[in-house]
């Protein structure tokens, strides 16, 4: 077995299984702690509460629209993300991997200048709200070491899928896989975990407001 | 020599309980997790490190000073709960990864738990994430109070509040305060009645330094021909184990009011208007009580008024003065009760100049979860009014107006500090001075808005010892 079938075959089934057996994992384990306790008559409703907050906080709270701070970390953060989740779904090679390797159906592809123009968006994104994790004193002193690890290993994973784009390279396209299955792996234990877990805290916080007849 | 051992003027800390170090810390983490369920779990679950919490803290935007960005202040119990209680604990020890927590870490985070921190809950606004920073400091205070390390001032009140019924003093101090009040302004204030349809609640600020309030709500309350009682086993609102992270005794002095109430055949208990024992007695009394309170509308002063205003029972001689009102955060943001306040001051005919920001989006005073009580936290609380001071000048008001008499003590203690020619006054006070009613009218000579507060706004000390009630198991 050559080392790309490796990393398509056995290595790209194993990781794939750690990123959901332990995403699963964690969450479970946030909605069964505890116990549930007896809890009081609700002055509003916890799902209008939860909506609202859910929805609410894909924009910046009024509390802190007129910070610079605030509209840099937006701005950079939609950038960031919608730039990689139109790499991620629409990157020509990806909807022909997920066409072959997982869903059996695929969709039209983004045109190479979208390609270039979402990878843009992407790494303008992350970089900046990179830099900035060295270089603001609020975000230096709050950083973990997963914030870096997990913002450097979506930066070579995107980075490599930029150079395998072409497919000319069996190396590099072997070089983006192994990064790959190496950020799926580091995922689940990781702060790239809020992928999944925004919707419960934002819910969670709106239920009590909703509950209390505020909005939070 | 460990900073434990220093003297108490080189540390930032005070410590109580002769306990070794492992004990504290165990203890520390034992009391998070006490009352983790899957809220706190998503939350310590989903923080990405942005930093906006900052953009919305009083004490950071006051002082600039990056160690009060709100998520930093749970730092220690993050990493100890992440290998000891979170979903992969189990790995981390397995790895053999023990927990990094120091008992010098957290005597250093002491202060940022206990004296930059009100709860107040501005900083969830900002949080992507929806991240309510303040139940976690909540949580945190748990484990702070269980390891022995909270400030000295509040461990005094709790102890005050274990010793005696209350803070304030025992059921004998209570009834010869009220007495006194009921002979100083004329104005009748009924005292443990066997049976009655409201059960009335006090904080121990009031009974030390507002007794003017104390006789304009009684008035409001006869006014209003409520079959209303205070009960002198059972007057305390205030809940210094909520603000402590005494959970067994904000357990019990909780359960204390519900089973007094129900026991008199209440029907509505009343919580006065202190905004930490709102939140402590409507949201969270259930949970102690260890069901839903059937038959028990728990409800806050201004809820009640505001009430009376909209049904026609309660009307008053229009002020037609400007007024500006500072929006409780316990009242307000986390309580729900927004609109109320603003339906009594348009009762009073004034013309309302909103703060910039206000309502949910409202600063806290900066003196409200345990933070008045602690002294030592007073110079950076000033830093925080300043904020306050700039929106209250900004709006051009007359008045400035608040329904939290925590709120009030707090910011009348910041306005003499700073030398500030301002007033803060209470809705409820000027809702009793104005209501337009046949009760006799009050006989203090301070019987206009506000007037009646003691400068030395220090709550709780008691007076006659008295033997703690056996604790509920």
């Amino acid at each position: 077995m050559t080392l790309i079938q490796l990393l398509e075959g056995p290595l790209w089934k194993g990781s794939a299984a750690i990123f959901v057996v332990f995403g699963i994992w964690r969450l479970a384990v946030i909605l069964f702690t505890g116990r549930t306790r007896a809890k009081a008559k609700p002055a509003g409703s916890p799902f209008v509460g939860s909506v609202r907050t859910i929805l609410g906080h894909f924009l910046p709270g009024a509390a802190i629209r007129g910070h610079g701070k605030t509209w840099f970390v937006t701005l950079a953060g939609y950038s960031f993300h919608i730039g990689l989740f139109a790499l991620l779904l629409f990157a020509a090679p990806h909807v022909t991997f997920i066409r072959d390797k997982i869903l059996g159906v695929g969709w039209a592809p983004l045109p190479r200048w979208g390609f270039i123009v979402a990878a843009e968006f992407a790494f303008a994104g992350l970089l900046a709200l990179w830099v900035r994790r060295f270089v603001d004193p609020v975000v230096r002193l709050i950083s973990r070491p997963d914030d870096h690890i997990a913002a450097g290993l979506t930066f070579v994973v995107m980075l490599t899928g930029c150079m395998a784009l072409g497919q000319q390279s069996v190396f590099l396209r072997g070089l983006h896989l192994g990064l790959v299955e190496i950020w799926l792996v580091y995922f689940p234990f990781s702060s790239l975990m809020h992928t999944f877990t925004w919707p419960l805290s934002r819910g969670l916080t709106g239920a009590m407001a909703g509950r209390r007849g505020t909005r939070m | 020599m460990t900073d434990q051992n220093l003297p108490k003027s080189a540390r930032n800390f005070d410590v109580q309980r002769n306990l070794p170090d492992e004990v504290r810390l165990a203890n520390a983490m034992d009391g998070f997790v006490a009352e983790f369920g899957p809220t706190a779990a998503s939350y310590m679950n989903a923080c990405v490190r942005c930093g906006l919490c900052a953009e919305a803290c009083h004490f950071y935007l006051a002082t600039d000073d990056p160690k009060y960005t709100p998520i930093h202040k749970i730092k220690p119990f993050e990493e100890a709960y992440n290998r000891t209680s979170g979903p992969f604990a189990w790995l981390n020890k397995m790895l053999g990864r023990a927990p990094k927590l120091s008992i010098e870490e957290l005597e250093q985070w002491e202060e940022l738990i206990y004296d930059s921190c009100n709860m107040c809950g501005r900083c969830t606004l900002a949080c992507p994430m929806g991240i309510d920073i303040a139940e976690l400091v909540k949580e945190a205070r748990h484990g702070m109070f269980a390891a022995g390390l909270l400030p000295d001032r509040l461990m005094h009140l709790v102890t005050k509040a274990e010793e005696f019924d209350s803070p304030f003093g025992t059921p004998e101090d209570f009834r010869t305060t009220v007495r006194q009040i009921e002979k100083e302004f004329g104005v009748s204030m009924p005292m443990d009645k066997e049976k009655a349809d409201v059960l009335m609640t006090l904080t121990p600020e009031a009974l030390e330094n507002h007794h003017f309030g104390i006789a304009t709500m009684a008035r409001v309350l006869n006014h209003l021909g409520l079959d209303w009682t205070y009960c002198s086993d059972a007057f305390e609102a205030t809940n210094f184990g909520y603000l402590s992270g005494d959970l067994e005794l904000q357990g019990e002095l909780t359960v204390r009011l519900i089973n007094k109430a129900k026991a008199i055949g209440a029907s509505t208990l009343i919580i006065p208007e202190c905004g930490h024992a709102w939140g402590a007695a409507r949201w969270e009394a259930a949970k102690w009580y260890g069901a839903p309170i059937e038959g028990l509308r728990i409800r806050h002063i201004i809820e009640v008024l505001a009430e009376a205003v909209e049904a026609g029972k309660l009307k008053c001689t229009p002020v037609n003065e400007s007024v500006t009102f500072h929006d409780p955060c316990q009242q307000i943001r986390r309580g729900g009760l927004e609109r109320m306040p603003r339906v009594l001051l348009k009762a009073l005919g004034m013309e309302l100049h909103e703060l910039d920001p206000h309502g949910v989006e409202g600063f806290c005073c900066g003196g409200g979860g345990g933070v008045l009580a602690n002294e030592r936290a007073e110079p950076l609380r000033l830093k925080a009014f300043e904020l306050k001071k700039q929106a209250v000048e900004a709006s051009g008001a007359k008045h400035f107006v608040t329904s939290c008499n925590i709120c009030e003590l707090t910011m009348s203690k910041d306005i003499e500090a700073i030398g500030w020619d301002k007033q803060i006054e209470s809705v409820i006070d000027l809702i009793g001075t104005h209501m337009i009613t046949d009760e006799p009218p009050l006989k203090s000579p301070a019987g206009k808005a506000g007037g009646a507060r003691k400068k030395s706004g220090t709550p709780a000390t008691g007076k006659t010892k008295r033997k703690r009630p056996a604790k509920k198991k």
